[in-house]
């Protein structure tokens, strides 16, 4: 099956709140080998002016790939998911996350350009408290690679 | 660490980054990214890959902390980007693979007291991350 071209252009509302925990900061910033103790101890993070322990920069992909997940499990995007090779990836904070945020994720489909018998497509998710204050803009380029590729 | 000690070029530091078998499957299960392909080398090869490869997003978030640590504050990553140009394959042995960051300072912001950190990326000689690069403000 072949990528929809019609995909460019689509958004994807804000879904279900991400509420961030302290343990899966920690579990996060072992996972990237990360050892400053803001992501660890509450009284670092505080000390550097942080209400809460703080995520590491790249923590905010979660968020931005549960939201990617609605374009890929979407049957009509015609994406295989074993096929997808993740070709860039930008984040932009607005400010810092930290423990305790509840965020929401709306997703953005911003191109889709055919290459060789797959698709390159561009995410981009804007990330904002529950609230609706902005957190961060994440953009994301897919390789939806073709049979071969 | 204050703007004016600062010089375009000036290396930040370097450093080596092992991710092995088992770093992926944590690095799966803390990021909820569980393509097969990060642990699985017959899904991998069955989509034309030499093996199970590291998510780009592991080198990416590993690779940045040589920037938090010299910044002090890794709330002062205000942006960071990168593109993933070659997969690093992750062999079923207890070392794994090496990956190789060095820093250099790519640019210099004095209104917004911001530094554009270039960082090189690589593995097995060859660069797995290009234009990777994070802003940070400078206290």
């Amino acid at each position: 099956m072949s990528i929809n071209p019609e995909l460019q252009g689509r958004s994807y509302p804000a879904g279900p709140v991400y509420e961030v925990g302290r343990e899966k900061i920690r579990e996060f910033a072992l996972a990237v080998k990360a050892t400053h103790p803001a992501h660890f101890d509450v009284a670092a993070a505080r000390a550097l002016g942080h209400a809460d322990l703080l995520a590491p920069p790249t923590f905010a992909i979660i968020v931005a790939q549960r939201a990617d997940a609605r374009l890929i499990e979407d049957p009509a995007s015609g994406i295989d998911f074993s096929r997808v090779v993740h070709a860039e990836q930008r984040f932009t904070h607005h400010r810092p996350i930290v423990a305790g945020d509840k965020l929401v994720a709306a997703l953005h489909v911003d191109t889709v350009r055919a290459m060789g018998g797959g698709a390159m497509i561009s995410t981009r998710a804007e990330i904002t408290s529950s609230d609706g204050d902005p957190v961060a803009t994440t953009r994301s380029a897919i390789l939806v690679r073709g049979e071969g590729q | 660490m204050n703007f004016s000690s600062l010089s375009l070029g000036q290396e930040i530091g370097s450093r080596t980054i092992s991710v092995s078998r088992a770093d992926l499957v944590r690095y799966a299960g803390a990021s909820g990214d569980f393509n097969p392909i990060h642990f699985n080398d017959r899904v991998a090869r069955d989509v034309e890959l030499p093996g199970v490869i590291a998510h780009g997003m592991f080198t990416m978030g590993a690779a940045i902390q040589l920037v938090t640590d010299w910044a002090g504050d890794p709330g002062a990553v205000l942006d960071y980007q990168t593109r993933f140009t070659r997969p690093v394959p992750v062999p079923d042995s207890d070392g794994g693979a090496q990956i190789a960051v060095v820093g250099v300072i790519g640019a210099l912001d004095a209104e917004h007291s911001t530094a554009r950190v270039d960082l090189t990326v690589s593995s097995g000689g060859q660069k797995v991350l290009v234009k990777a690069q994070a802003v940070v403000k400078v206290a």
